[in-house]
């Protein structure tokens, strides 16, 4: 038995004009146009921000303090520092003890509720939005003054960083841990060394690379936050005063001077906006360096 | 015959006191530090919950139901700004989940070559990196009055509808929601491009080797297949929609007055806390608590059912 087609209609030969073929085309210009619009963003913020804060730089915007409300000049030299500062106290609250959560997940919990009930309570953490870390630290320590009687301060600033990062540094470090070959460990264990020296000398080294990554990702994104540090580290118009006193912070005063009504303010917020998308996105491009280093 | 074997290679050391002693510590050091997350966790339960008590005794219910926000009379209903959040973070994603499932697409697919594939996955995922603050400054400075002759058309043309029937006048609901638009769409690509990076390629196959089309196989065979993922994805930046401060604050208005208009001024109940609560005191910074109570509780459900979709729904393939 054998059926033969009429050659017209069955071509093996590609027929653009075929209602399937036409509907296919239609698709992916449409699945372009909604890449093209998700992109837009990106360059339009960057755009902007390259053109409205690039012009403003200056070595005074980077010695200078913020002027007083209304008046012209000034600069962002205190809030740079704060940023710097309050970012570096989350760090070392949050890399530590974020750290040694992932190896207790990754190297000694062995799937019983307490580690199940940590991976989840993890999740859950991740999920909280990032002005209930806030209320937390002010509830927590800035109303009750347990810093020395001090209310706002850039440590409770730094805390309330530290909440967010927390729950990123755990679980990149869960899951870089488990990428290390169990041969390795077993080798290690094998010649005799313990644990401890096990996990600190051979598993963590070999896991660095993924880790960093997902650190620097963390610090990235905490430097860049905001909400929870309106009402923790709130803002100061002079230098930073030591950690337990407000602070100013680039992302607050971006906020703050953004929905002032004066011109000079407005254009300091651009220059803001210019130095910490300039420092996120440069950390951001080393981490994504870091991982293509680590995989080559 | 046989001779013993040299003493000292087979003797069982043990190892000093010491060593395991650091070897213990250690291990109950990471216990104590991983324990750090639950005990975070619970605190802020306990914080928001205590400051919360008064105004749950006073408000209850009605609380949810009624909109006057007045602190004088210390009278206070957050209907406004539950309804703002609810509302602003599910349009937000009606607009969102298109665009960014058909980029997830886009760059997965094989639909144009890979170089500039990673491009567009690359600068989605910079765009992530943009912090809030920056794009509220942009939306107040460059898109929303960029828009506003749109939003007026929509109000010259479809006023009688409840929801254009006020004139736009700068912040809004509909600034609002374009921004968390622009928040969430890198979230939704990403997590929609790894579930189709994670489709098996022998269904691929399966599709085009029985004639379908490229469209055909991803409509019909591929979506399918990761739609548990993508749809868990979509719940998860809900999530992140509903608490997202900084930029809506900028650009919502932060209006307690309810209207249905998406184009007047409104709230959610992130931005309320964003933008009262360093000035609030006595019964308000309760109501306040209230609200964020209320914010916590949409978010855990919001990710929980996110987490059971991952889990539950997935295909098996």
């Amino acid at each position: 038995m054998t059926t033969t087609f009429p050659a017209s209609s069955k071509s093996l030969h590609f027929n653009p004009s075929l209602k399937r073929n036409r509907l296919d085309q239609f698709l992916t210009g449409l699945a372009g146009v909604f890449s093209t619009i998700a992109v837009l963003p990106l360059i339009l913020v960057l755009l902007y921000v390259l053109i409205q804060g690039g012009r403003l730089i200056s070595i005074g915007l980077f010695t200078q303090l913020p002027p007083a409300p209304g008046l012209d000049g000034g600069g962002i030299g205190n809030a740079l520092i704060g940023t710097v500062v309050v970012t570096l106290i989350a760090s070392m609250i949050a890399i530590p003890v974020g750290v040694g959560g992932g190896v207790y997940l990754a190297e000694y919990s062995s799937g019983g509720w307490f580690a199940q009930f940590i991976r989840v309570g993890n999740d859950i953490l991740a999920g909280v939005p990032s002005i209930i870390a806030g209320i937390f630290v002010y509830g927590a320590i800035v109303a009750t003054r347990v810093f020395f009687g001090q209310s706002y301060t850039a440590a409770a600033g730094g805390l309330a960083l530290a909440v967010l990062m927390l729950p990123t540094v755990i679980k990149t470090t869960d899951e870089g841990l488990k990428l290390v070959p169990r041969e390795l460990t077993w080798g290690a264990i094998g010649v005799g060394a313990s644990k401890f020296v096990t996990v600190t000398r051979i598993t963590l080294p070999s896991a660095f690379t993924p880790i960093a990554t997902g650190v620097v990702l963390a610090i990235a994104r905490a430097a860049g936050e905001t909400a929870p540090l309106i009402f923790t580290a709130l803002f100061s118009p002079f230098w930073p005063e030591g950690l337990f006193n407000p602070i100013a912070t680039m992302s607050v005063l971006i906020f703050n001077f953004a929905i002032m009504p004066f011109e000079p303010q407005n254009e300091l917020a651009w220059a803001a906006s210019f130095v910490l998308v300039v420092m996120i996105l440069a950390a951001n491009l080393f981490a994504r360096w870091l991982r293509r280093f680590a995989s080559k | 015959m046989t001779s013993a074997p040299p003493e000292d290679l087979f003797t069982l050391r043990r190892r000093p006191a010491s060593d395991r002693l650091v070897d213990g510590g250690f291990r109950n050091l990471t216990i104590v530090l991983a324990s750090f997350v639950a005990i975070t966790l619970l605190a802020i339960f306990i914080t928001v919950f205590q400051g919360a008590r008064e105004a749950m005794r006073e408000f209850g219910l009605t609380f949810i139901t009624t909109s006057n926000w007045n602190p004088v009379d210390n009278e206070y209903g957050a209907f406004t700004a539950i309804y703002g959040t609810l509302v602003s973070s599910i349009m937000a994603l009606v607009i969102a989940v298109p665009l960014g499932v058909g980029t997830a697409i886009f760059i997965t697919e094989n639909l144009i070559p890979l170089r500039w594939r990673e491009v567009i996955g690359v600068m989605v995922e910079l765009l992530a990196a943009i912090p809030s603050v920056v794009l509220g400054l942009w939306a107040i400075f460059v898109m929303e009055p960029f828009i506003r002759p749109f939003l007026q058309f929509l109000y010259d043309a479809l006023g009688w509808l409840p929801f254009f029937n006020s004139p736009p006048q700068g912040p809004g609901m509909a600034p609002a929601i374009i921004i968390l638009v622009v928040m969430v769409l890198p979230i939704i690509t990403s997590i929609s491009r790894d579930a189709l990076n994670q489709v098996p390629n022998e269904l691929r196959q399966g599709a085009y080797g029985v004639g379908s089309t490229r469209w055909v196989a991803i409509l019909s065979v591929i979506l399918p297949a990761a739609v548990s993922s993508i749809v868990g994805g979509v719940m998860l930046s809900l999530g992140r929609a509903m608490g997202e401060t900084m930029a809506v604050t900028m650009i919502i208005g932060n209006s307690n007055n309810f209207s249905f208009s998406l184009l007047a001024p409104g709230n959610t109940i992130a931005s309320m806390l964003a933008n009262q609560f360093g000035e609030a005191d006595g019964v308000q910074v309760s109501a306040l608590l209230y609200a964020a109570v209320i914010l916590m509780v949409l978010t855990f459900s919001v990710n929980i059912a996110a987490q059971w979709i991952i889990k539950k729904l997935s295909l098996k393939y």
